[in-house]
């Protein structure tokens, strides 16, 4: 578990260093080829260093706004705060937050930089189809994360990405509708901002892709079969957990209006955007996920 | 003169796994006192609970005295326990009491239909859910401090500055422990 910990903060120190010389190296490239020097070079790495303190500071904050959680207090869910304020017990840390996502898919996530700022959210679906025992081994699950610092890089990884993926689009549009106003313009050529903004939205392009994978990589799959034993060990009730994920497997066609692939890797399970989505081959060897039938396998196997 | 930086470097090093030993165990001294404290908060917030239950069980049922005053007398035995091994005992007698006093309220569909009663029904199995995982990270704790009092090297340094082993806290499990039928009630 402390190697856990250990690599966990590694690896968010080196998603954070990444992200500033990606932006870096865009504002580098910007400097050369407006030949304004480094100004663009130190104001991408402004932009970059914002970003990484906000992810780690306001990433909760970030994540549970855009998936449009809300806090609950005791009176209004005893049943989940008294079962989260159990296990924080039995963890060993402060209770973390509680939220409430209004979502008909049951899914849970935990976010947070450490277990003293940290909250675990559950869908409205999730309450109204888990009994006591069932979601007891989802909370402690969650729990997990949070006492593994998974929940730190996956907040990393979910602000940044987030950010990233804004940023490019924002870039992409500009050149789209700057280069057609352009050329209605007639006399407004390749000037040196449409030059900036072609090779910006190149860049963020070409990177797009690589940056999911990055993601794909930091998030390694084994973690949710370690968060599912450590569950376990928390409870100390296998059946409770397995119970609940057999029937978030069978509720798997509920869509989610909330997901998005900057959020994705953060839920329990993988959320599905379009009624009825299966996964085919290709789509689970990239999924965020390892299958749910092989998490239920190998809880039942303890 | 080699010979002299070798035995005070091994000397050193000694030292400072020494430290390292003596920290560890301060600090799993201080869990299980930590431990302890999240039993004890758990517990007293059970006791706080009892009354109004009791209150809400006799508003529907104020004939089966005899559960009622077997909850109290338990209560009040809980409260004045001063050993780890005493308290586990009386918890034991409150449970089983507590159990009795909800398995009276089953014969009685309005209270168990009344929103008060669902109410502290919840507040009492969150409680007592509480009261075991605190009792199993208390027990976790105690389990690795006495591993390391007894163990070599720790042993040594355990016995020097006086750590002693602690008690375990072995009650019952209020949630998934075996159900007691009371044959002598109807």
């Amino acid at each position: 578990m402390y190697e856990q910990i250990a690599s966990n903060k590694r690896k968010s120190v080196v998603l954070v260093l990444g992200a500033i010389l990606l932006l870096g190296a865009v504002g580098y490239a910007i400097g050369l080829i407006t030949q304004q020097g480094p100004a663009w070079l130190i104001f991408g790495l402004a932009i970059a260093v914002a970003m990484s303190a906000g992810s780690y500071f306001y990433g909760d904050r970030i994540v549970l706004a855009s998936t449009r959680a809300r806090a609950v207090t005791p009176e209004q869910e005893p049943r989940l705060h008294n079962i989260v304020e159990g296990l924080a017990i039995a963890a060993g840390i402060p209770k973390p937050r509680v939220y409430v996502v209004p979502e008909q898919a049951p899914n849970a996530y935990a976010t947070g930089r450490d277990p003293e700022h940290s909250s675990i959210a559950v869908t409205q679906g999730l309450l109204d189809a888990m009994n006591r025992v069932e979601l007891e081994g989802v909370v402690a699950h969650e729990m997990s994360h949070i006492l593994d610092r998974d929940m730190l890089v996956g907040t990393i990884v979910a602000t940044l990405v987030g950010a990233v993926v804004l940023i490019s689009e924002f870039f992409m549009r500009a050149l789209w509708w700057g280069g057609v106003g352009g050329r209605r313009g007639n006399d407004r050529g390749g000037g040196p901002a449409e030059a900036v903004l072609f090779a910006v939205g190149l860049v963020l392009l070409i990177l797009a892709p690589i940056v999911g994978q990055v993601v794909r990589f930091a998030m390694s799959r084994q973690r949710e079969y370690l968060a599912d034993a450590q569950g376990a060990m928390l409870t100390r009730y296998p059946p409770g957990l397995t119970a609940a994920l057999k029937k978030i497997a069978a509720a798997s066609s509920i869509p989610m209006r909330s997901a998005n692939n900057a959020t994705a890797h953060l839920w329990l399970n993988q959320p599905s955007r379009i009624q009825g989505e299966r996964m085919g081959p290709l789509e689970r060897l990239f999924s965020t996920h390892p299958p749910i039938e092989d998490r239920i396998r190998r809880l039942e196997e303890m | 003169m080699t010979a002299v930086w070798i035995s005070l470097a091994v000397v050193g090093l000694v030292l400072l796994y020494s430290i390292y030993l003596f920290n560890r165990l301060v600090s799993l001294r201080n869990r299980v006192d930590n431990g302890w404290s999240q039993i004890d908060v758990q517990l007293r917030r059970r006791y706080d609970l009892i009354p109004n239950l009791v209150e809400t069980v006799k508003g529907y049922a104020a004939h089966e005295r005899e559960v009622f005053e077997h909850v109290a007398e338990a209560r009040s035995r809980a409260i004045g326990a001063t050993t780890v091994g005493d308290q586990a005992q009386a918890e034991n007698q409150l449970t089983a009491g507590l159990r009795r006093l909800m398995a009276v309220a089953e014969n009685y569909p309005e209270l168990k239909a009344s929103q008060n009663f669902l109410a502290l029904q919840e507040e009492l199995t969150g409680t007592e859910s509480r009261i075991a995982y605190a009792r199993q990270f208390y027990n976790d704790q105690v389990m690795l401090l006495n591993t390391r009092i007894q163990a070599v090297p720790s042993n040594v340094l355990a016995k020097a500055f006086g750590f002693t082993p602690r008690e375990f806290f072995d009650i019952e499990d209020p949630i998934r422990g075996p159900v007691q039928v009371d044959l002598t009630h109807p």
